[in-house]
């Protein structure tokens, strides 16, 4: 018996593999049709891309929000109960107490501000508002931060050039440079 | 606080019972007298049943807070392992129900190959589990004052075994591009929370998790399935996935450009500040607990994202002087590590607090080294102090206020 035995390991032995290098692919999955991209893909860049088409003025805005926003961020957009979105306070560094975050102090990017209400509000109804609504409440919100004219009107044109005050009080985060250094 | 309140009254009532409980197994009847309706040894059992469940006598839970959270019990756990159940809670828009059968993940943007996944195919890819906390950036309640337990001041951190598929797995099998140095990772919940994430993170330790504590995740959790980032703000680590697009530059999304930045004492405010970095919390003797004098065993637990704890010290003099506690093996990286302490009490009021150091150096700060760089006019992100609780002379044990204001 031992014949066999010692012809079975030595088998055995050419055919263990020590650690398994897995395939580069797998061939799970499926592609994405250009179409599925296309519905899914609703982010808006910093630098405009993604923005769709339509526009918006201050002025029907001001209608918008007073329909369906005023509810939950107050009437000028200052008297809350949510996220305060109007205000020009100093930039609500650590060093400042009193200055209250709002999309006028502190967000940096005005492409966010379209971004964010398309995918998110009104937060009872989510994603129903339409491009034009959208560009609308962002020109007014905008207009209300005195960071556009009150006569504006945006489009995908427009909005990416608008320049936020807080846009270079931002910095990267240093904490792991610092300890890598000591 | 309405809510606060009801759960403190419930924390106090089972309090009182666990010292009654107490009074009659020292001076009570003996075991053999017990009456017969109370004693289990003299009645048959419950038969099997399908799905378990904790003892009727377990009563702990997590603490609702408004609309978007809830937290962990900390002073009720044991080990490092959360129940799911129990799993501190955070979202945006409410808990989506998202169905399995439909569900899918669509990867984009800077990639060879735009691909689809079900959840069957994701289960196809090789797994992978880890254990890691995961803990909400906003963990500390900078108003506590003394009748503030764990889970009050701290509950928003949390611990699972987590299983799914490497995100590098994914991201070769779409052919990332090598100008693809961040990638956006969307939700499907109300708020389609979207946050971006350097690509690095990926193909070092993300996962898109589908397994928690060895059943499917909690759709508090993400159901069914979650990005998972090890050691990383929970905000980042994106729950109920639908798309990833790869990109070569950030996306600036509303969460982590107003929302979780953290204001600087120096004028400015950072962004993209992803690594929790390491902390301690004592989990007892706490707040409602009593003690009596003679020996204490100080515990809690300690956890860092940039790798495993290294050391956790014990001062039971309010920082006078400050003793190694022992921690419990195995310490995995980025993970909750339990720490223990034996403290013979003789009295006399004082302040028990710990401090977590981790493997790259880092020491976890107190509060005045966290305002000095941060300033008092910070938000509530990545704070991470030293905290107290100070026994009293009758054994009562309250949290150690400090002014964040």
């Amino acid at each position: 018996m031992k014949a066999p035995v010692a012809i079975l390991l030595a088998a055995l032995a050419t055919t263990i593999v020590l650690a398994q290098q897995p395939p580069q692919r797998f061939g799970i999955g499926r592609p994405a049709t250009d179409a599925e991209i296309k519905a899914e893909d609703i982010d808006i860049g910093p630098d405009g891309a993604g923005l769709p088409a339509g526009k918006g003025s201050a002025a029907e805005g001001a209608t918008v929000y007073a329909a369906k926003c005023a509810q939950c961020h107050g009437k000028t957009g200052k008297e809350g109960p949510n996220d305060v979105l109007v205000g020009r306070g100093a930039f609500p560094s650590g060093a400042d107490t009193t200055s209250r975050r709002t999309i006028g102090n502190y967000w940096p990017y005005a492409t966010t501000v379209f971004d964010y209400i398309r995918r998110a509000m009104p937060s009872p109804a989510p994603g129903t508002l339409k491009d034009d609504e959208v560009y609308a409440l962002a020109a007014f919100l905008l207009a209300e931060n005195e960071i556009i004219p009150r006569d504006a009107v945006l489009d995908a044109a427009t909005l990416r050039k608008v320049v936020m005050p807080a846009r270079d009080k931002f910095v990267a985060d240093s904490r792991n440079e610092k300890r890598k250094k000591q | 606080m309405a809510l606060q309140s009801a759960a403190m009254k419930k924390i106090s009532r089972r309090a009182v019972l666990a010292t009654a409980a107490g009074a009659v197994a020292f001076g009570g009847k003996m075991r053999a007298q017990e009456p017969a309706g109370l004693n289990p040894a003299k009645r048959p059992g419950r038969a099997p049943r399908a799905v378990g469940e904790r003892s009727t006598f377990e009563k702990a839970q997590r603490q609702v807070r408004g609309p978007t959270s809830s937290g962990t019990p900390h002073q009720d756990l044991m080990g490092t392992i959360t129940p799911s159940e129990l799993h501190f809670e955070r979202h945006h828009g409410g808990v989506p129900d998202v169905d399995p059968k439909t569900y899918s993940l669509l990867i984009h943007g800077m990639v060879e190959r735009p691909m689809v996944f079900t959840l069957a195919d994701l289960k196809r890819f090789p797994s992978v589990s880890r254990i890691c906390f995961l803990e909400c950036s906003g963990n500390l309640n900078r108003t506590a004052g003394p009748e503030t337990t764990p889970q009050q001041l701290a509950g928003l951190t949390s611990q699972s075994e987590w299983t799914g598929v490497a995100l590098g797995t994914l991201l070769r099998e779409a052919g990332a591009r090598p100008q693809a140095k961040w990638f956006l990772a969307e939700g499907q919940d109300a708020a389609m929370l979207t946050r971006s994430i350097p690509i690095d993170k990926a193909f070092d330790d993300a996962l898109l998790a589908y397994g928690q504590n060895g059943e499917a995740i909690r759709p508090e959790q993400g159901y069914p399935v979650r990005l998972l980032l090890p050691g990383w703000e929970g905000n980042a680590n994106v729950k109920w996935l639908r798309r990833i697009e790869l990109s070569d530059r950030p996306f600036m999304t509303r969460e982590e450009t107003s929302k979780y930045t953290d204001p600087l004492a120096n004028g400015t405010a950072r962004m993209f500040s992803f690594i929790m970095d390491a902390r301690s919390l004592i989990t007892y003797p706490t707040y409602p607990v009593s003690v009596g004098k003679g020996w204490i065993e100080i515990g809690g637990i300690a956890w860092s994202g940039n790798g495993k704890i290294t050391r956790v010290d014990v001062s039971t003099d309010e920082g006078k002087t400050w003793t190694a506690a022992r921690l419990q093996e195995p310490v995995l990286s980025k993970a909750h590590t339990r720490f223990r302490h034996l403290f013979n009490w003789t009295g006399a009021e004082t302040v028990i607090m710990s401090r977590a150091a981790d493997e790259s150096g880092y020491v976890q700060p107190t509060r005045a080294e966290v305002i000095k760089f941060r300033g008092l006019g910070t938000t509530g992100y990545h704070l991470n102090p030293i905290t107290g609780w100070r026994i009293k002379t009758d054994g009562s044990v309250v949290y150690r206020e400090e002014a964040w204001a």
